[in-house]
């Protein structure tokens, strides 16, 4: 992870890369903006959707309660993972309970966070990706660069030879629906020999105890109902309370995320197979913590859990435009997973992160759920930098990890400056008159632009001979 | 962010305090006495407290709390009187308005710094609300693209006035260009952290500029403009931006300050 500033510099000279993920993105924010014509619609619809995510963390504890109560009366085993060594235990454990050989997954992002897929190679048990873009990352060794739209990185041409050379008869061919269907056929036969399924979740009810997950592949109604058992897995933080707080949230996320009224499959699970239906035999749900309770345990950090994963935020972002979801190095790209990440990896691993944006703020004005993006990376950078008082709990894992003693001292030194009249006056004094000296290379500045120069006198002098010429007042 | 409840405007004051920045006070002071002249034609009264120096928020996003705060109390201080305060630059008016009263929140000073954020007006802002500023355009025909910082934008909700007022000059065409809302990739010490995303960004903020045409850039905030000249200057450019109130002032039959 620390090598963040390698990455950008290898992401942003990928000239294919740039061109790539500004189209994609131009084109995901044109679809999310064609479908929130009326502003004011929008904004009531996201104090909404902001509404039901602050309420449902508020009594968090209790509806974690609520909700594995209800799972369990319905028939859904529930399992608590600490960490995401415990989470992959879990899903290994079910797997050997059943003498599983291959587990058929839907997009799960949680399942990205506990490198899943490399833990159950290690243990003989073969994971494959169903849906499309996972299927094309799992083929090419590759990790997801978006949460929504995990391979958008790759071009149609390096899909086509991925598939000539990885699936049998398959012909190179740049014909989307052509790739699409070859890759299908042999997903058909996944889903009728895994002996799992294994899926995300969008969202949790704890009212109903009902797993509702979105997709648009079919591939998620698949996995969810061809294996004999289903495991869901997600983050502790996704319950909502009850079920008139989905369809807000749903229109929120399809709209926000693809520009899409509704996806083309909404899965809502709440038992194992009834007597005279199909499905799956067994139900699981892993809820994983994996530091989510550190932000919770603090009121302005809590609000990163509002996240419903849209990633509107990295679709908006400028960073993000420019660099492409590897640089950052974590499974969560962009804005969103600048704020979360610190959380789940502690700050030393992810201390460049919060600082690798100009706050601009194009993420919080398009969140659905009203996630304050640049306070919350502004408030990681102030507790990146600060040291904590005697008896002060750190808030974050990592605390002060980008704390030095000449940065601090650098802005000692400017506070002192800019909160003294006199030595500000000295100051500019000193730098108006020796304007002649300023260099004309600063390091970074001066590869992209030349360096202003002091003018003759500051504003401070120049409204002072104005005031003296025109005897004018205050 | 964005503020979506529109704010209260006071009527025309007597008296107002006109902020410059540092960057201006420094590096564009002209466009600071071209906005003192404006206003005073406009028959206000402007107090440039002298103990001025900067909002404090280079510090503020750096994580720095305590020594923003040493910096901001002092601006608190200079502009005491409850008269509006004039913002010359949307970030720093941003930094005053949203800011402050969450640094100096459960402190002594934070009645004192809610009061003083509401005196806070963007400069457009100030002259298209307050004001109802009507001007007649003296100048010739030309076309102008606009530089909206995104404070200005997301956090003052400012960008509709500094257009408004462009839009009021009868000679001039106020082009869009592609990706206006998005940002220069100035972002303070952004721009030297990560220099090289920062100058991706500002070298796709100039080429959307340049293909537009304009003889002009117009920007409210010298921040932005600072970078974006700079970007424009390196690439041999003949576009250079200037600050909204030297242009409002020149287009208007105000003599140069120079």
């Amino acid at each position: 992870m620390n090598d963040f500033r390698e990455r950008v510099d290898r992401d942003l000279n990928n000239p294919l890369l740039r061109s790539n993920f500004r189209e994609a993105m131009n084109f995901l924010m044109d679809k999310r903006s064609s479908r929130f014509p009326d502003d004011e619609q929008l904004q009531s619809l996201r104090d909404l959707g902001a509404s039901i995510r602050k309420r449902a963390l508020s009594k968090l504890p209790d509806l974690l309660e609520q909700l594995e109560a209800r799972l369990r009366d319905n028939g859904i085993r529930v399992h608590w993972a600490e960490s995401p060594e415990q989470a992959n235990q879990i899903v290994l454990d079910i797997a050997r309970h059943h003498g599983a050989k291959t587990v058929i997954k839907g997009k799960s992002m949680v399942s990205e966070e506990t490198e899943l897929n490399e833990f159950l190679e290690q243990e003989g048990v073969t994971p494959i990706e169903s849906d499309m873009g996972e299927y094309i990352l799992q083929l090419a060794e590759d990790k997801p660069s978006h949460i929504v739209m995990p391979a958008i990185h790759k071009t149609r041409q390096e899909i086509a030879h991925l598939f000539e050379d990885n699936l049998a008869g398959c012909e190179y061919t740049e014909d989307v629906d052509a790739l699409i269907l070859a890759a299908r056929k042999e997903l058909r036969k996944a889903f009728h020999s895994a002996d799992i399924g294994l899926t995300g979740v969008n969202f949790m009810v704890a009212e109903t105890g009902t797993l509702v997950l979105v997709e648009n592949e079919g591939n998620g109604r698949m996995s969810t109902t061809v294996p004999n058992v289903h495991i869901a897995m997600t983050g502790l933080e996704k319950v909502i309370e009850s079920l008139d707080d989905l369809p807000p949230l749903l229109t929120l996320l399809t709209n926000s995320a693809t520009g899409q009224p509704i996806t083309t499959y909404v899965n809502m699970i709440s038992s194992p197979r009834q007597q005279g239906e199909d499905g799956p035999e067994e139900v699981h749900l892993i809820l994983l913590d994996n530091g989510r309770t550190i932000p919770y345990a603090d009121k302005e950090m809590r609000q990163t859990l509002q996240c419903i994963r849209c990633a509107a935020c990295m679709n908006h972002c400028p960073v993000y435009t420019r660099l492409g979801g590897h640089a950052y190095g974590t499974t969560y790209p962009g804005p969103i997973g600048s704020i979360l990440s610190p959380h789940l990896l502690g700050l030393e691993e992810t201390k460049d992160l919060p600082s690798a944006s100009t706050l601009c703020g194009a993420c919080s004005e398009v969140c659905p759920v009203r996630i304050p993006i640049p306070d919350l990376l502004r408030r990681l950078r102030h507790e990146g930098v600060r040291k904590l008082k005697s008896g002060e709990e750190a808030v974050i894992r990592g605390h002060g990890a980008k704390y030095t003693h000449t940065e601090k001292a650098a802005w000692l030194s400017w506070s002192k400056l800019y909160s003294s009249p006199a030595l500000y006056r000295t100051f500019a004094l000193s730098a108006t008159l020796f304007r002649g000296l300023t260099p004309s290379r600063m390091k970074g500045w001066t590869d992209h632009r030349t360096l202003p120069r002091p003018a003759k006198k500051s504003l401070h002098s120049l409204v002072k001979s104005y005031r003296k010429q025109n005897g004018a007042s205050l | 962010m964005a503020e979506r409840h529109l704010r209260q405007y006071p009527s025309r004051p007597k008296t107002v305090y006109l902020y410059g920045t540092c960057l201006i006070d420094l590096l564009q002071p002209e466009a600071g006495l071209d906005a003192l002249k404006l206003l005073e034609r406009e028959g206000i009264e402007v107090c440039f407290a002298e103990q001025q120096t900067c909002c404090g928020q280079p510090a503020y996003t750096s994580g720095y709390d305590d020594e923003a705060r040493e910096v901001a109390r002092l601006q608190m201080q200079a502009m005491a009187e409850e008269w509006p305060v004039v913002i010359l630059s949307g970030s720093c008016g941003g930094m005053m308005h949203h800011h402050y009263p969450k640094l100096f929140a459960g402190l002594p000073e934070e009645e004192q710094a809610r009061r003083f954020a509401e005196r806070i007006f963007e400069f457009s802002e100030f002259l298209v609300h307050v004001l109802d500023y009507q001007r007649e355009d003296k100048g010739e025909p030309e076309t102008v693209a606009v530089h909206t910082s995104c404070s200005a934008r997301r956090e003052m909700n400012v960008h509709t006035t500094g257009w408004a007022l462009i839009d009021g000059l009868s000679h001039v065409t106020r082009v869009v260009h592609s990706h206006e809302f998005e940002c220069c990739g100035f972002g303070g010490s952004f721009c030297v952290r990560y220099p090289d995303i920062s100058g991706a960004m500002v070298n796709d903020k100039v080429k959307a500029i340049t293909e537009t045409g304009a003889n002009r850039l117009i920007s409210a905030d010298y921040g932005c403009l600072m970078n974006i000249n700079g970007a424009l200057e390196y690439q041999g450019e003949a576009l250079k931006g200037e600050h909204l109130a030297s242009y409002l002032w020149g287009r208007t039959g105000g003599d140069s300050c120079e």
